[in-house]
């Protein structure tokens, strides 16, 4: 029988929204005031749901401690109180919350202890959230 | 299709322990939550109606109904309760236990509010949602 677990994960980072694709009017244009030189941050809301069979002896789909232990040693490790335009990640991709949350999506997917991603939200601000559910 | 969510919110103790296990193996598995004199948790309840909206009313489901309706099948016998003491579906006999997790709590609501949901008009039971903390949630969306 499958059910749902979610998590969620706070990520504090900085980022600015510009590509070398269009010019310094064109990103003006397109990103406005997320395209400033020096860039901005964000309080994020990383969360994770994962679906799966419960298992009986634990009533759990995904063992709490397991789920924290791979997301903060794939993602909160890796982005939290960084500047994301600088991840290798992002070198070739603009940092958009969209973005953002696919490559957090390819970090976790194969990499749960057990149960699969169902999708990868990521809240840029209270009013702000992408999803990611795979391609 | 339309899907309307009622949030409602309860409180409740409980611990995590099962009975075929011993007492390290559960102290190995479940940590602090395995503590026998239980622990606490405000909860949000999040119930989820899928349907077309009334051509009369405007409305997939009468939200008063759908209040009294977890109010009755699954507030009044889950709120300011032990779960693992005092509620039928959690209380374990010698060897077998249904472990109160926020996974097995999204189950048992969707099993309380089921046979009421789905006798209403055109509606029916989508998703139950359990938030055991703002950060942890668990979800079931049916039997297959």
């Amino acid at each position: 029988m499958t059910a749902y677990f979610g998590r969620r994960y706070a990520l504090s980072a900085s980022h600015r929204l510009h590509t070398a694709a269009l010019s310094s009017e064109g990103n003006k244009a397109v990103y406005g005031k997320c395209s400033n030189p020096n860039g901005h941050g964000h309080n994020y809301v990383v969360e994770v749901l994962v679906s799966g069979a419960v298992d009986p002896e634990t009533g759990m789909v995904v063992h709490l401690t397991e789920l924290d232990e791979v997301v903060h040693a794939q993602v909160i490790d890796r982005f939290d109180h960084t500047n994301l335009n600088l991840d290798p990640l992002f070198l070739n991709r603009v940092p958009t919350t969209e973005n953002l949350s696919k490559v957090i999506y390819a970090l976790l997917k194969g990499a749960l202890p057990t149960g699969e991603l169902v999708h990868v939200r990521v809240e840029e601000t209270e009013n702000n959230f992408f999803e990611c559910s795979g391609e | 299709m339309i899907y309307l969510t009622r949030r409602t919110t309860f409180s409740a103790s409980h611990y995590y322990w099962n009975p075929a296990w011993s007492e390290e193996k559960n102290r190995q598995v479940f940590g602090r939550c395995a503590n026998r004199n239980g622990h606490g948790h405000n909860y949000t309840l999040e119930v989820t109606i899928e349907g077309e909206p009334d051509p009369v009313t405007g409305f997939v489901v009468d939200l008063k109904w759908l209040r009294d309706t977890i109010e009755r099948e699954v507030l009044s016998a889950w709120d300011h309760r032990h779960l693992n003491l005092e509620v039928p579906e959690f209380a374990a006999t010698d060897s077998v236990a249904t472990i109160p997790t926020t996974e097995n709590l999204a189950i048992a609501a969707w099993r309380r509010l089921k046979p009421s949901v789905s006798g209403a008009d055109g509606a029916h039971l989508s998703r139950v949602r359990v938030y055991e903390t703002p950060e942890i949630f668990a979800e079931f969306r049916g039997e297959p």
